[in-house]
């Protein structure tokens, strides 16, 4: 006696007997396209002026922002509109080890991502526990807080005050014949990449599912033994420690750090990303990324009078035609793709 | 389905259990077992005080006084996520599924107890923890959605499915910890006649496989008293009876809390 329905099972088509094989081509499709990306993105450095070159460096930095606030917001549930502190907090720490104590920038990344995840974790903690809105005016203040607590006198020994700090692009190694905005581009790809598949594990296993979960139903989710304050606040800090990575990568990037870079606009603008990226997704913090950097631009390009007004026009825009952000348009494609050649 | 002889020390003791809202007295020292392997019906007219006697066992609502044991540990020392890991799942009234995650995620999401690695061995999967882990609950969310006839729709997103498919995924995900208890919260709400036989017969036979015992909150008389080895019956906070269906079922008080609540429309108290 096979299992008895309860209620009318609907047989979706997707899962036909070659079930496995379809799967396996849908990977090797996937890994085509990612190949192909990442030849794309490797070529752009010797094909790209200088500047569209800092650009996407800078873009590639943002995205690892959005990612990390993404796991917060998308596939936590959880609000903040402070990101830009931990942005913020990670490209002082990288700056400081640079300018004061002549450490490489490589070596400043672990710091960066410790420093600025302690903090989300500190922030996190007893703001997690009193939910929602408290934790959007939580990290809302810190936002407001952190340039002027950048200028403050008692460490502007350290921070260099609303001077800021000067750092130097890391040169590329002797063997190699390329440019240091080549080389930065790079290595920021190669990390905003490592970061990535390690977000991307740690959301389609166990520990993603537990914060998807608890996004949907708490109640639930504490009933199927999941931690609602560890996994809350560990994702928060996990979310932190990323958007600081990301904080260094964009130092080096600017090659300079000051507090006015790192007002609330900055967390709005993060927060803009991941919506129009795609909340709960990785792929869109990508778009997300790329969307922050050059569509200001394309808004000055056309109207030099009011950027910000064209600038919020396309947003409100392009939120109409893709209310998933770019994360859904992809998702109904791959739908649609899937049906064409899985179905029937 | 006769009631097991003399049962060794019971999975679950309900002992005097207190709670007051307020003023109102919601449950006025409640006391019953729950034997292994046993299926025990709880039922009782609207606010008698099965739903809060329900959620002080898994820990939505503490008891002013009295104690409830599970396995001889006291569950009032237990945080609520701890409960799952100690072996007692449960189902929701109205049903409460991660609604964007697929039915095979929801059912995974289950077995989260099961496994223990966390944020740090997820995201760099080093060595081979996560892979085994994820392999494990992978099989045992195959073997569920087999078992519940949930496979043909085990990727699509759970919000979407009819009412009674989303009951099959709850039961699916509540099994997936593998729990010594089940408790079960009106799980015939909103089935039809044939349903409710089928839940019988499936009730029957995720006890004899998962060597479980099952708390059967019920409005639905016809369910408890077939498939219940006991029952034990609640009004106004008290309990007014305790013991084989049939016993439970003659018992005046029982008939007179149905009558009284205008219940008998299920034509079964009586």
């Amino acid at each position: 006696m096979s299992g008895p329905p309860i209620g009318s099972a609907r047989a979706s088509g997707a899962a036909g007997p070659d079930a496995p094989a379809a799967s396996r081509q849908r990977r090797a499709i996937a890994f085509a396209l990612l190949l192909a990306g990442a030849a794309v993105l490797i070529a752009s450095a010797f094909l790209l002026s200088p500047f569209r070159l800092f650009q996407l460096t800078l873009a590639a930095g943002y995205a690892v922002a959005i990612l990390g606030l993404n796991l917060v917001t998308g596939y936590n549930g959880q609000i903040s509109l402070g990101h830009g502190a931990f942005y913020a907090a990670g490209a002082y720490t990288t700056a400081i080890l640079m300018t004061h104590f002549d450490w490489p920038f490589w070596a400043t990344l672990p710091v960066a991502g410790l420093a600025s995840g302690a903090l989300g974790y500190a922030v996190g903690f007893p703001a997690l526990r009193l939910g929602g809105f408290y934790l959007a005016l939580t990290t809302f203040s810190l936002a407001v807080a952190v340039p002027q607590i950048l200028k403050h006198r008692a460490i502007e020994d350290w921070t260099g005050g609303v001077q800021g700090l000067f750092i130097a692009k890391p040169d590329p190694p002797a063997f190699l014949p390329i440019e240091a905005d080549q080389w930065l581009y790079l290595t920021t790809l190669a990390i905003s990449a490592a970061l990535f598949l390690a977000a991307w594990n740690l959301v389609r296993g166990r520990i993603g599912r537990a914060m998807r979960a608890i996004r949907d139903h708490p109640v639930a989710a504490e009933a199927m033994g999941m931690d609602l304050a560890a996994v809350k606040t560990r994702t928060f800090a996990a979310g932190a420690a990323l958007t600081g990575l990301a904080g260094a990568l964009g130092a080096v990037a600017v090659e300079f750090v000051a507090p006015d870079s790192f007002t609330v606009m900055l967390s709005i603008t993060l927060f803009v990303g991941m919506v129009v990226g795609g909340a709960a997704s990785i792929g869109g913090a990508v778009v997300g990324g790329l969307f922050i950097v050059f569509v200001p631009n394309l808004a000055e390009s056309i109207s030099k009078a009011a950027p910000g007004a064209i600038y919020g026009v396309l947003l409100i825009l392009l939120l109409f035609v893709l209310p998933g952000g770019a994360a859904g348009i992809g998702r109904l494609a791959v739908a649609r793709l899937w049906r064409r050649d899985g179905g029937r | 389905m006769a009631a097991p002889a003399a049962t060794p020390p019971p999975l679950l003791e309900v002992e005097g259990v207190v709670v007051r809202f307020g003023g109102v007295v919601a449950l006025a020292g409640v006391s019953f077992e729950v034997g292994h392997r046993e299926i025990r019906g709880l039922i009782g007219p609207n606010g008698s005080g099965k739903t809060t006697l329900f959620n002080c066992i898994s820990g939505l609502c503490r008891p002013a006084a009295g104690e409830i044991r599970f396995e001889g540990v006291a569950l009032s020392r237990v945080p609520r996520h701890a409960r799952a890991r100690l072996g007692i799942g449960r189902t929701f009234q109205h049903t409460a599924l991660f609604r964007s995650l697929t039915v095979r995620e929801n059912v995974l999401a289950g077995a989260h107890p099961l496994a223990g690695s966390g944020f740090l061995a997820n995201a760099l999967r080093l060595g081979g923890r996560v892979r085994r882990e994820e392999r494990e609950a992978e099989e045992t969310a195959r073997r569920l959605l087999a078992l519940l006839s949930l496979e043909a729709v085990a990727d699509a997103p759970v919000g979407r499915l009819p009412f009674g498919t989303q009951k099959r995924v709850e039961l699916a995900r509540a099994l997936a910890a593998g729990p010594k208890l089940l408790l079960l919260d009106e799980p015939a709400g909103g089935l039809n006649h044939e349903e409710v036989y089928r839940l019988a017969r499936l009730l029957f036979r995720i006890r004899r496989e998962f060597e479980l015992s099952i708390l059967l909150v019920e409005h639905h008389m016809h369910l408890v008293t077939s498939v219940s080895d006991r029952v034990v019956a609640l009004d106004f906070g008290e309990k007014i009876a305790d013991g084989t269906p049939e016993a439970v079922r003659a018992e005046p008080a029982v008939i007179r809390a149905y009558l009284g609540e205008g219940a008998a429309a299920h034509g079964d108290a009586a």
